[in-house]
């Protein structure tokens, strides 16, 4: 396996606070007794610009972290959120936000972010209950068709505003002008 | 924002806290892995009584965890309640028998199996809850890291957790700040505005936030990158200790119930506890 970077490492531990911290904080959703998951937009982002390695690491440990400071890990739930990170990881590689971005770049945000969603908690999460909790079968899907929506429409909007606001404050290549 | 409600570590002399970082993670895996696979209700019975037992040993009070207590509770009813909602039968179907106790409203019947199925979801995710709380309550989080690399993860993924833990209060502090400043600003979280503002608004705050942490990562690098981290292939923790006697019995303990939890739970090519056939 490559060696993780330095900066990867930091980068994996601070998305990690990051995820934690932003999974702590209610805001509350439409439906009772939900939450927006605000996590999983930070998580986009952080995949996107540190790579896959860097997305699922973060998951990972974040989840693990809100899961095991409130009640016992659900490892399900926890395996999907780093699984999150991977697939957008994976699809946004070598896409250097740094040197700007445009629609091209965020529609391949959205879609990735859209797959990585419907895949974790549309198939691994709802497989791995079975597997884990041997859960029915339709409370599971409807709980993460549930979770599949609201976390898309989440890292949709706050991602993609996260992305935009990220690259206006980079300075991009040859962005000086000469004057006349 | 108030502040949130966090298990902490909780320093207090006793058994628990005296055992390495190493066995008690490998304790909190085994357990997890145990609970996870079996649908004993014996064995998760026994699980949660010996869990039951190391809390009094640990020191922790009851008072010391009730919030998180309150909250598994609430997950864990939301949970059953979801189940019973979708299919009010599973339990037949998966017990293979019915014994009707009430017959209820239309399809929500109350059957002894379907009973039996919510006792035994419950058990499991309960039995889980002492050793994990524990896990968290009695592990000092320095220690963390150094366990880690004690049981083969690679330093550097080690070094990743203890960043975060690190990481935890200054983040949470920075999202007080900016959120209390764009409160000032009139950016509202509560319910009262639309879910897209609501949303549009959260970016308010993140954005700052994501920009400090990015900024931060290139700082922490920096700074571990010009004291040579990651240059050698292995690394000395300051906080690890070695294994004792008790932790050796501890992680012994931990083998052993796992062993029995897979062979009674294997024996007879079923997971499930069936008392009805």
């Amino acid at each position: 396996m490559k060696k993780l970077s330095v900066k990867s490492v930091v980068a994996i531990g601070i998305g990690a606070a990051l995820f934690f911290v932003l999974g702590k904080v209610a805001i509350p959703s439409p439906v009772p007794n939900t939450n927006i998951s605000l996590q999983y937009a930070v998580e986009a982002v952080f995949a996107t610009l540190f790579g896959p390695i860097a997305g699922v690491v973060i998951g990972f440990i974040g989840h693990t972290l809100i899961d095991a400071t409130s009640y016992g890990p659900w490892w399900s739930w926890i395996i999907a959120s780093a699984f999150v990170g991977l697939v957008i990881g994976l699809a946004t590689m070598k896409m250097n936000v740094e040197e700007g971005i445009d629609s091209k770049k965020l529609i391949r945000f959205n879609v990735a972010q859209i797959i990585a969603h419907v895949l974790a908690w549309g198939l691994v999460a709802p497989v791995l209950d079975i597997l884990i909790y041997a859960e029915p079968v339709e409370k599971l899907f409807a709980q993460g068709l549930m979770a599949a929506v609201a976390n898309i429409i989440t890292t949709g909007v706050v991602g993609t505003l996260l992305l935009l606001g990220y690259a206006k404050t980079v300075v991009k290549k040859g962005s000086l002008e000469k004057e006349d | 924002m108030a502040r949130v409600a966090i298990l902490n570590y909780i320093k207090r002399p006793s058994l628990v806290h005296e055992l390495t970082g190493t066995t008690k993670l490998i304790f909190f895996i085994a357990w997890s892995v145990a609970s996870m696979v079996t649908f004993d209700t014996r064995i998760l019975v026994c699980m949660l009584v010996i869990g039951a037992v190391i809390f009094r040993i640990s020191q922790i009070r009851i008072r010391d965890i009730s919030v998180v207590l309150g909250l598994a509770a609430v997950f864990l009813l939301l949970n059953n309640i979801f189940i019973y909602l979708f299919t009010p039968e599973y339990g037949v179907e998966l017990y293979e028998s019915r014994t009707l106790l009430f017959s209820g409203v239309g399809r929500y019947t109350v059957t002894a199996q379907q009973l039996f199925y919510h006792l035994n979801i419950t058990l499991k995710v309960i039995c889980v809850v002492p050793v994990a709380l524990l896990f968290i309550a009695c592990t000092d989080p320095s220690e963390f890291a150094a366990s880690l690399a004690r049981i083969g993860v690679s330093y550097r993924a080690g070094y990743a957790v203890s960043l975060a833990l690190r990481y935890i209060p200054d983040v949470q502090r920075e999202y007080t700040n900016i959120s209390q400043a764009q409160q000032a600003r009139g950016i509202d979280l509560s319910g009262k505005d639309k879910l897209f503002t609501r949303l549009k608004n959260s970016v308010a705050i993140l954005l700052p936030l994501v920009l400090s942490s990015l900024k931060r990562i290139e700082t922490v690098s920096n700074a571990m990158e010009l004291r040579g981290f990651g240059k050698e292939k292995k690394r000395t923790w300051y906080t690890q200790r070695r294994l004792e006697r008790n932790d050796w019995l501890a992680i012994g303990f931990a083998v052993v119930v796992l062993a029995i939890d897979l062979t009674v739970t294997f024996w007879d090519g079923s997971r499930y506890y069936n008392p009805f056939l």
